[in-house]
């Protein structure tokens, strides 16, 4: 079956008159019907700029420069802008990290609703409230009919991201791209608002990329996981796989700096150094000057290997492997 | 509300008292307008019997106290040079400068908002420093210096435009106006140009910076990824935010746009409250000159108060007389 989005080398840059950034490097991915991609990095590396490359909302002066953006197979980069946002939202939905800033402060929770209801369909109002009040009511939101009026800034932070979610599922897209949902809120409402995109999704076979800097959140989400570094995907393959056995170092890293619940006393490791920036990139591997195991080879940047035939990792000395001396 | 309004109509009670004060003291300071109804042949005794009859005679303190009486009855004097109650002069004038000053009003928003509007968006286009420049250049060159080059150009060399006076007015039974006529447009529209100059260019500044602003907002990159279309995103997602500060500015400058008039009213020879203010310094009409001030910063304090409620409604996070903000 062919997955519902294909990212297949793509490249995004920053072009302007006195230089360009090459801020996405050779980004392949995919992601099936019902599927759960976590896209974990630090920050800085790429994760927002992947999910605005998919539906060509980078801010000038961005653009995707090379690649191929595949919806259920079909390139979609050639597309002209109107023709790209009639996708958005109906095929391509997103959301994002912070609830206070993805709600328009100045209008009503139901003229946004009615707003990208009438983005894609024709409806009478009668029709829009209807739908309005459904969509609210099956994120959990009490009393939707009282809240169609009511401004963003009169609900709470969790009650606000349940707005958003309502709002982005309302044309049962494919792809939803979730850039980090739960990252401003409160742990107890993080999880609700996990469940409760995993449950939509799951029962309505969309397929998920879910955005966080924080591994121990897409542990417990996704099916599979692409781990991303300076621009590139370092690592990719099953979750439990890649947690177990991760094959990158980076990965291993952040692996070994995530807490334990119930394993007190035991020091937290640290990546040493910081990621480079992307002006200031090392001729190779981007990971080399933080790396233990880097070596004279890893002057040059290794591809994106096959591990076996559901895992890649970018590596030259990857864990498992001995590092020649 | 109710009690915030209150508290604004009892503040502004304050200020007019102050400015009675202000206004009353400081123009008995200059000149003496005895010697204008005094004849050349006018002896001491019949000096005298004028002072009597104006009741400068008395002490000053008790001069103003008259004054207040006869104020908060609605009475603000007599003209001296007219001999009718000032406010039945001014009220008669009022109406030719407020049109001049909405109509200057009307065009700052219509000509400026689409100009920084634009500019905003394309901040390094050609267009936007175009516009940029004429907005400078409106802000900084002199108003009369603009007034009487264009009574230079228009009405002189090319001979396009009328340079003075009203033109042909409509009755509406309880006002006259020019908005009305082809040829009540054609005398308005050099007073009007030129006197939303200074107001346009402050348009332009704040729908460009505001536009800049909020199109890097997630809530703008939100409502794109939902579909919904740029005209619409633009046109209430993004010109609700930017119209908050542009509403506000101008309401505290329209009372400054009224002062104004009385530049540009005598460069046009505009039959309006300013031009009459003009003679009334002329001649030392005391009464003619307060009750002129009186009634601006009546003006004043009722526009700040008029902003205040518009605001409120333009944004829903200000509720007035406290409560959450
Ligand atoms: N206008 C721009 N010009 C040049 N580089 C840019 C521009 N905007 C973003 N970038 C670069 O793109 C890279 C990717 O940024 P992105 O927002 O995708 O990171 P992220 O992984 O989402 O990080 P975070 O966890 O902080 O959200 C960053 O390194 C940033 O420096
Ligand atoms: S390629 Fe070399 S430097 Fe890069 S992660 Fe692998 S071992 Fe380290
Ligand atoms: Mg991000």
């Amino acid at each position: 079956m062919t997955p519902v989005l294909e990212l297949c080398g793509l490249q995004t840059s920053f072009v302007t008159p006195g230089a360009t950034i090459h801020a996405l490097r050779d980004l392949s991915l995919s992601v099936a019907r019902g599927e759960i991609l976590g896209l974990v990095g630090e920050s800085g590396s790429g994760k927002s700029l992947t999910g605005f490359s998919i539906n060509r909302l980078i801010s000038p002066p961005g653009r995707v420069t090379a690649g191929e953006v595949r919806l259920h197979g079909q390139d979609i980069l050639p597309l002209s802008e109107p023709e790209m946002r009639r996708l958005r939202g109906r095929k391509i939905a997103m959301i994002f990290q912070d609830p206070m800033m993805t709600l328009n402060p100045v209008l009503r929770i139901g003229t946004q609703i009615r707003d990208a209801l009438l983005a894609h369909e024709r409806l009478s109002d009668a029709e829009i409230r209807t739908r309005a009040i459904a969509a609210l009511d099956e994120v959990g939101i009490p009393a939707p009919e009282a809240r169609l009026r009511t401004y963003p800034h009169q609900l709470s932070g969790g009650m606000r991201q349940r707005v958003a979610i309502a709002i982005a599922l309302l044309h049962q897209p494919d792809l939803v791209i979730a850039d980090e949902p739960t990252t401003a809120l409160d742990v107890t409402i993080q999880g609700q608002i996990l469940a409760l995109v995993q449950g939509l999704c799951r029962d309505r076979g969309t397929a998920l990329i879910w955005i966080s800097h924080d591994l121990a959140v897409v542990a417990g989400l996704a099916d599979r996981i692409a781990v991303m570094y300076a621009g590139r995907i370092v690592e990719e393959g099953p979750v439990d796989d890649i947690l177990d056995a991760p094959a990158h170092p980076y990965t291993a890293g952040l692996i070994a700096s995530v807490p334990v619940p119930g394993q007190r006393g035991g020091r937290l490791q640290q990546i040493p150094g910081r990621m480079p920036a992307l002006t200031d990139l090392p001729p190779g591997c981007a990971f080399a000057p933080r790396c233990a195991r880097a070596t004279a080879a890893c002057g040059t940047m290794p591809p994106l290997t096959p591990v076996n035939e559901a895992r890649a990792v970018r590596c030259i000395h990857p864990l498992g492997q001995e590092v020649p001396a | 509300m109710a009690e915030y309004i209150i508290r604004r109509v009892l503040q502004a009670l304050l200020v007019l008292t102050v400015m009675t004060l202000l206004v009353f003291f400081g123009v008995n300071v200059i000149g003496n307008p005895v010697y204008i109804f005094a004849s050349s042949e006018c002896d001491q005794a019949c000096l005298s019997a004028i002072i009597a009859d104006l009741g400068l005679d008395q002490p000053i303190w008790r001069q103003y106290l008259t004054f207040v009486g006869n104020l908060a009855q609605g009475d603000m004097g007599k003209s001296f040079t007219h001999g009718v109650p000032a406010l039945h002069l001014i009220f008669e004038r009022l109406p030719a400068t407020l049109e001049l000053a909405f109509a200057a009003l009307v065009l700052a928003l219509v000509v400026g908002l689409p100009m920084g509007i634009y500019a905003g968006l394309r901040p390094d286009g050609w267009g936007a420093k175009l516009v940029m420049s004429f907005s400078m250049v409106a802000f900084s060159l002199p108003v009369f210096w603009i007034g009487i080059i264009m009574i230079l150009t228009f009405s002189v060399q090319l001979g396009w435009m009328p340079s003075v006076g009203r033109g042909d007015t409509v009755d509406l039974g309880f006002v006259e106006t020019s908005l009305l006529t082809l040829d009540g447009l054609h005398h308005l529209a050099m007073p009007a140009f030129t006197l939303s100059l200074i107001m346009m260019a402050m348009v332009i500044r704040l729908a460009r910076a505001g536009m800049r602003e909020v199109m890097f907002t997630d809530y703008i990159k939100f409502a794109r990824a939902n579909g919904v279309p740029e005209r619409r995103v633009l046109g209430a997602h993004a010109l609700k935010n930017i119209l908050i500060p542009i509403v506000t500015v101008l309401g505290m400058e329209f009372g400054g746009v009224i002062a104004f008039a009385v530049v540009v009213e005598s460069i046009f020879s505009w039959p309006g409250v300013g031009k009459m203010l003009i003679d009334a310094i002329a001649v030392l009409d005391r009464p003619l000159i307060v009750a002129y001030l009186i009634c601006v910063v009546f003006m004043f304090v009722t526009l700040n108060l008029l902003v205040d409620i518009l605001y409120s409604l333009l944004d829903p996070r200000i509720r007035l007389g406290g409560g959450r903000a």
